[in-house]
């Protein structure tokens, strides 16, 4: 097996030993099981004295599906964040990298093998989490947002931005410096596209700027915003839009996913981002 | 013939790091690939030349320059700070000089092929507490690029060697100090590797360990296998090493065969009734230290002791003891570092 791989394989199985998947898995399932309770009792909502329609019951699921996966982002955006924080200083400051880096493997096999094993985590735990809570919801609803494989690549693309910026930083930074820029970068691109969305209902150019720059700063943000869309109705799509400008503003609305030019770039931040983290550790002393 | 052109084949692919079957076999590119899997294996284990290191500007090494013959043990030697483990970082390719060049196993420094046939015991061992003994040992079979048919019978070779095997299936996050220095140990000759490097490697073992570590070094030797030994704890290295050198701020001060580097004979006489100028006129015998009663002459082969002896009473003195006395590596050490 390719060193790389052998790296990543280590990646998940130190996952596994030291529990981190059970955790996940157990913490999970409670918030899918509390989620579906709560998504069922939609049906006990009395609209002037007379239960709900599907029809209400479906839209309002799809507005309560965008809270929780806004909080299931949260979630594995920290996770990733912490997780991944100390994965290569740890290893070089325990003394752990020095005998497996004097076999005949190159830093980049260490590095892009542990990243690796990070990306197969966070697309496992969100497609697994994402499909079920989705499928539940389904079931007690009749609700299915309208691209639920959409909704894993960008919630994904989320994690993996945050991983590969955590262990960029981890090479050069210990794990709590580096943890703690990455959460603020994670926060800050947030910030800045509520401020982008502020923009928007003001009409306010530098503020709309604001918040595009920093979308390409961080793209945490800006991946989201393709979560949304993905979970969007197309009935709420059409509602919000005759609503006006004031109405898109929403920063839980997206009328479009994220123009192909952009993510691009997110693909070229991540494997550039990459690129900067092996280029550190090469140079580092060890 | 077929058989020996095959073998010389696999010799040349595996001195040039490439598989066999990629060898072209143009008589000329074989007696090139020849060539150089004969200098290789020619080569000393490891050979550096002015090797400098700084951090900022502190300097780790400033000009380094030793040769470490294949098939011995050499011990690599100086007190805390000297460069002896940024020496080792260098030769295994973990750090990069700031100037000067080395050759490990006649490859430039951190090559890969070369760190295929080599064994390492950090300083600052540590391994994944949450593996077994044996998955850690499997993991660096792995790393070494060792067929995978052999890694069970490596695995357990080296855990009997280090007397871990009745612990092989525990995790290495309940082994104490000492058992996870003797697990480093294990992983340092798995693949029979032609170079070891042990950085400090009884820091954590009892007498009993101590001991044992000394046996698996005397075993590499006679297999063979160079061992580069870094230690402060002279003794050891006086039992099993061949060869030393002496580091101090980052600049080898002596190096040579113990023989060499301990200046063979000394003799320790009381004498009284002499004038210091009377006691200094025998310094022809030797080296003299002069402590007043006391005088050491050292480098005086055995059979002239009775002819000192005749000098200092034909000089006058009365001589009460005279005792002869092998000059320690912790003397020499404590000398030279004392020297300077």
């Amino acid at each position: 097996m390719a060193p790389a791989l052998v790296y990543a394989r280590l990646t998940l199985r130190e996952a596994r030993r030291r529990r981190l998947l059970l955790v996940l898995l157990v913490l999970t399932l409670v918030m899918v099981a509390v989620t579906t309770w709560g998504f069922g009792k939609l049906w006990d909502i009395r609209v002037q004295g007379r239960p709900p329609g599907a029809s209400f019951v479906r839209a309002t699921a799809s507005q309560l599906m965008i809270l929780v996966a806004f909080m299931f982002t949260t979630v594995l955006g920290l996770a990733a964040t912490v997780v991944a924080s100390p994965s290569v200083s740890g290893d070089l400051e325990s003394g752990l990298a020095l005998s497996m880096l004097a076999r005949p493997v190159r830093r980049a096999d260490l590095l892009v093998g542990k990243w690796l094993g990070f990306v197969a985590m966070v697309v496992i735990y969100t497609g697994g989490a994402a499909l079920l809570e989705m499928e539940l919801v389904s079931w007690v609803t009749g609700y299915m947002p309208p691209h639920p494989i959409a909704f894993v690549v960008f919630v994904s693309a989320v994690g993996i931005s945050l991983v590969t910026l955590s262990m960029a930083l981890s090479t050069r930074l210990s794990g709590l410096v580096g943890g703690v820029i990455a959460l603020v970068a994670f926060f800050m691109s947030w910030m800045g596209g509520i401020v982008g969305s502020i923009g928007l209902a003001l009409q306010n150019q530098p503020l709309i700027d604001a918040g595009a720059v920093s979308r390409l700063i961080v793209p945490a943000d800006g991946l989201w915003r393709g979560a949304i869309w993905s979970l969007e109705p197309s009935i709420v799509i059409a509602g919000v839009k005759a609503a006006g400008p004031g109405a898109a503003s929403n920063p839980f609305f997206a009328a479009d996913p994220p123009p192909t030019a952009y993510l691009a770039w997110c693909v070229i931040w991540v494997l550039g981002l990459l690129a900067l983290a092996l280029w550190s550790l090469n140079k580092r002393e060890i | 013939m077929l058989v020996g052109s095959l073998h010389l084949q696999h010799l040349a692919a595996e001195s040039l790091g490439r598989p066999p079957g990629c060898i072209s076999d143009t008589l000329v590119d074989l007696r090139e690939r020849q060539a150089a899997a004969s200098a290789a294996a020619a080569s000393p284990a490891v050979h550096t030349a002015d090797l400098t290191k700084r951090y900022g500007k502190q300097p780790a090494l400033a000009g380094l320059t030793m040769t470490v013959p294949r098939g011995e043990a050499f011990g690599f030697l100086g007190p805390n700070g000297a460069g002896k483990t940024t020496a080792v970082k260098l030769l295994l390719g973990l750090a990069a000089p700031t100037s000067g060049e080395g050759w490990v196993l006649g490859r430039p420094l951190g090559d890969r092929e070369a760190r295929r046939r080599i064994g390492y015991l950090p300083e600052l061992f540590r391994y994944q507490p949450w593996l077994s003994a044996r998955e850690v040992l499997a993991l660096h079979c792995e790393l070494a690029g060792l067929p995978r048919a052999s890694w069970r019978e490596e695995v357990q070779a080296a855990l009997e060697i280090v007397d871990l095997a009745g612990r092989a299936e525990d995790r290495v996050g309940t082994f104490s100090k000492g058992m996870q220095q003797r697990l480093g140990l294990g992983a340092a000759l798995l693949g029979k590797p032609e170079l070891v490097f042990l950085d400090e490697p009884t820091s954590a073992l009892d007498p009993v360990g101590r001991h044992d570590v000394r046996q698996v070094i005397n075993s590499l030797k006679e297999r063979g296998t160079a061992v580069f030994l870094n230690s402060h704890l002279l003794t050891e290295v006086e039992m099993v090493c061949d060869r030393v050198a002496i580091v101090d701020h980052g600049r080898v001060v002596a190096s040579g065969t113990l023989d060499d580097l301990l200046g063979g004979h000394a003799v320790r006489v009381r004498v009284t009734g002499l004038k210091p100028h009377e006691r200094a006129s025998v310094s022809g015998f030797g080296e003299l230290d002069d402590d007043g009663e006391w005088i050491t002459v050292r480098g005086l082969e055995p059979e002239r002791v009775p002819e000192l002896v005749d000098e200092l009473v034909r000089l006058g003195g009365r001589v009460y003891s005279v005792e002869p006395r092998h000059q320690t590596l912790e003397d020499r050490f404590l000398q030279l570092l004392g020297a300077k």
